[in-house]
């Protein structure tokens, strides 16, 4: 099995009025097959525009994106992906949100069935298969999209701020979740996210981007996603190294974010 | 004046329901939802509720006004009427040489619909004939007339006299008061005045109820109502008046959708058919439907065809723009994680696009219904043989005022049930609608 790999990537486009913006550059990434790696960084430093590539949203200006060693065209199948709301259909119930991806495919029904009752008893939903969507809380919501994703068993999963918009209660509880399907499935998985707490935890290797343009800053291995599966995700937090990783990457994007006033200030 | 003293009473009865309707609530109901404990009710739209006792109100009091300011036999309160019976008046006339004679005139005033009522036999009614009258003595002779209500009438008082105008005679007083010409008296049963040229002229009172010809009272047009029921109306009976309407509506807009929607997903899906059909739909979006019957009928004549195409055009950019916005209200991670979970472009278009902009539809087909159903009466206008619009038109030809409110009325109930029932469909096939 192989893995994932962003190769020299730089994105570059012009604006409306005569400008242009320089997204990314010389990006360069290899990930490897079951990895769980998370993106952080200040606004503006394009980890939203990598996964929107990744995903075959975007196509760079250089360099490829290469998964399974073919080169991404355009989004497919084996790229799954999790917004951060908004993204599941109102017109269809979760049941039938959640076997979207099979019936594309026209897999017969009753296999479609066996994989929806599967995974939704895995994201704890299975009481709610005939609900209409916006009947669930926000947090059932994004288990339904996770299911979805995971219901077209993609060999990527890539997350663009999944949480963000949950309460924090629900979102340490999808924290676990993400932690244990990662664990139980062994997917790879790129996490977009503005929390340095959920990057810390749901990053065997963390990324911290810069900005302006966007390149990769500095990458850490962590031991904290795996201590955290299966566990509770507050004993992790009181972790000496945590605290200081924490401390350090918090640091890292202040000094960015007041650069880029300092720097918005000058030109104002 | 009448118009002012309705809009007055109108104003009244709204004010004084809503604080005797607002001081009974509080007495008599106690209210423990929610909403009854919000302090800051004005600027909170989910705080105003439609106050179903002031919809009741509101119909009963315009049922109310139009028994009171119209010539109903109904038995409920009325504004005073138009005069009605048997007015006298004397005049004198005066020759050169000073002599004088008194002499009555007497009116018989009917009502000015006679020949519109039945009488116990269903034999229709007739002008009455004039009192009978003594010339009386003296050279100035008793004079007898009928003058409908609402009317006028110049009284050639002379006539029957034996000296007449050309031998001198002029009318010096009206009920024995001195008038020159010019002047007036008014009486509880009318208006007696001499013309500049010196002729008297009686206009009876006509009170603050409205003449049959301008509005016809509520059981007058109900009665009409359940005649054309009957006997129908220029030989189609009302329900094929109705159905003919409805049917030019309903093609109108069927054909309007057909086309309209995939134009519309076309200009929302690709840059060619935004900027091939941008120019023609937002030229022809501001043109008004009835502009275009001129052009209809040149081209396709008066019948069928030009009218359903008109109610084409009608809908047809409605539906177009509506279905054009429903795509650009497509969220872009919808179409995203569409795309991510494997499916194609025409899967994106039938479980993602399609659905999504259904409420945009619904809310189109609801002002196109509407835009439709308004100009198909216009439509029929011209040179229909049946339909409610050619229906008003023709009643109105022959002043036949309460076939004309039978017909706005049919108009005003189907259009409400027309939006109802596509209301109803939206929310059955659009539950999500307002939800997300």
């Amino acid at each position: 099995m192989s893995g994932l790999l962003i190769d020299n990537i730089s994105m570059r486009f012009d604006l409306p009025n005569g400008g242009s913006v320089q997204a990314l550059k010389n990006v360069t990434l290899d990930i490897k097959s079951g990895e769980l790696l998370s993106v952080l960084g200040p606004s503006g430093c394009g980890k939203t525009t990598l996964l929107n590539i990744v995903a075959g949203f975007l196509a760079p200006t250089e360099g490829q994106v290469v998964v399974n060693d073919h080169a991404v065209k355009g989004p497919g199948p084996e790229r799954g992906m999790v917004f951060q709301q908004g993204a599941l259909f109102e017109w269809m119930t979760v049941r039938e949100n959640v076997s979207f991806g099979p019936d594309m495919k026209k897999m017969p029904r009753q296999d479609s069935m066996k994989i929806v009752d599967r995974l939704l008893e895995v994201v704890g939903l299975q009481d709610f298969k005939d609900k209409a969507v916006y009947e669930l809380s926000g947090g059932m919501q994004q288990r339904v999209a996770l299911a979805r994703c995971l219901a077209n068993e993609p060999d990527v999963i890539l997350m663009d701020e999944p949480l963000g918009a949950l309460d924090a209660l629900t979102r340490e509880k999808m924290q676990s979740l993400v932690l244990d399907l990662w664990k139980e499935t062994g997917k790879t998985i790129i996490l977009i996210t503005h929390s340095v707490e959920e990057a810390l935890l749901l990053g065997e290797r963390l990324l911290v981007m810069a900005p302006r343009p966007g390149r990769i800053h500095k990458e850490y291995r962590l031991p904290f996603a795996e201590m955290g599966v299966g566990a509770d995700l507050r004993a992790v937090k009181k972790h000496p190294d945590y605290a200081k990783t924490r401390e350090e990457i918090l640091a890292m994007i202040w000094e960015m974010e007041e650069e880029i006033m300092g720097r918005t200030e000058e030109s104002a | 004046m009448t118009g002012l003293i309705l809009l007055a009473v109108y104003i009244a009865i709204f004010a004084v329901s809503m604080v005797i309707v607002a001081w009974a609530t509080k007495r008599f109901f106690t209210r423990a939802d929610f909403t009854s404990l919000k302090t800051v009710t004005f600027g909170d739209e989910s705080a105003v509720k439609a106050n179903r006792a002031a919809s009741v109100i509101s119909v009963l009091a315009i049922f109310a006004l139009w028994v009171a300011f119209t010539n109903s036999s109904l038995p409920l309160f009325k504004a005073k009427g138009p005069f009605e019976g048997i007015v006298e008046f004397t005049y004198t006339s005066t020759l050169p040489d000073g002599r004088s004679d008194d002499a009555t005139v007497s009116i018989l005033v009917y009502p000015e619909d006679v020949q519109l009522t039945e009488d116990a036999n269903g034999a229709p009614g007739k002008i009455p004939n004039k009192p009978d009258v003594d010339l009386g003595e003296g050279f100035a002779k008793n004079d007898t007339l009928v003058i409908p209500r609402y009317g006028s009438k110049l009284i050639s008082v002379f006539q029957n006299d034996e000296f007449k105008k050309s031998d001198g005679a002029i009318v010096t007083h009206l009920n024995g008061q001195a008038l020159t010409p010019g002047e007036q008296i008014i009486l509880s049963e009318g208006r007696l005045a001499l013309t500049e040229k010196g002729t008297p002229f009686f206009e009876p009172s006509t009170g603050f109820r409205m003449a049959r010809l301008y509005l016809p009272a509520p059981e007058v047009t109900t009665n009409r109502f359940l005649q054309l029921n009957r006997e129908g109306y220029r030989n189609f009976t009302l329900l094929e008046h109705t159905w003919a309407s409805l049917q030019r509506v309903l093609l109108g807009f069927i054909f309007g959708a057909l086309v309209g929607i995939p134009l519309g997903y076309a200009m929302g899906l690709t840059n060619w058919a935004r900027g091939w059909f941008d120019p023609i739909v937002e030229f022809m979006r501001p043109v008004p439907p009835l502009a275009l019957i001129p052009l209809m009928i040149i081209w396709f004549g008066i019948g069928e065809t030009s009218k359903v195409i008109l109610l084409f055009l009608a809908a047809l950019w409605i539906m177009a723009i509506a279905a054009r916005s429903g795509v650009s209200g497509v969220a872009i991670a919808k179409v995203h994680a569409a795309y991510s979970l494997g499916a194609k472009k025409s899967q994106i278009l039938r479980k993602v696009i399609i659905p999504n902009s259904l409420p945009e539809i619904f809310t189109g087909a609801r002002v196109a219904m509407g835009v439709c159903w308004g100009t198909v009466v216009a439509a029929e206008l011209v040179a229909a043989e049946k339909g409610l619009g050619m229906m008003i038109m023709v009643a109105a030809k022959f002043q036949l005022t309460d076939i004309v409110i039978v017909g706005i009325i049919l108009i005003g109930v189907i259009g409400f049930a027309i939006d109802i029932g596509i209301r109803k469909l939206e929310g059955w096939l659009v539950p999500w609608k307002g939800k997300v």
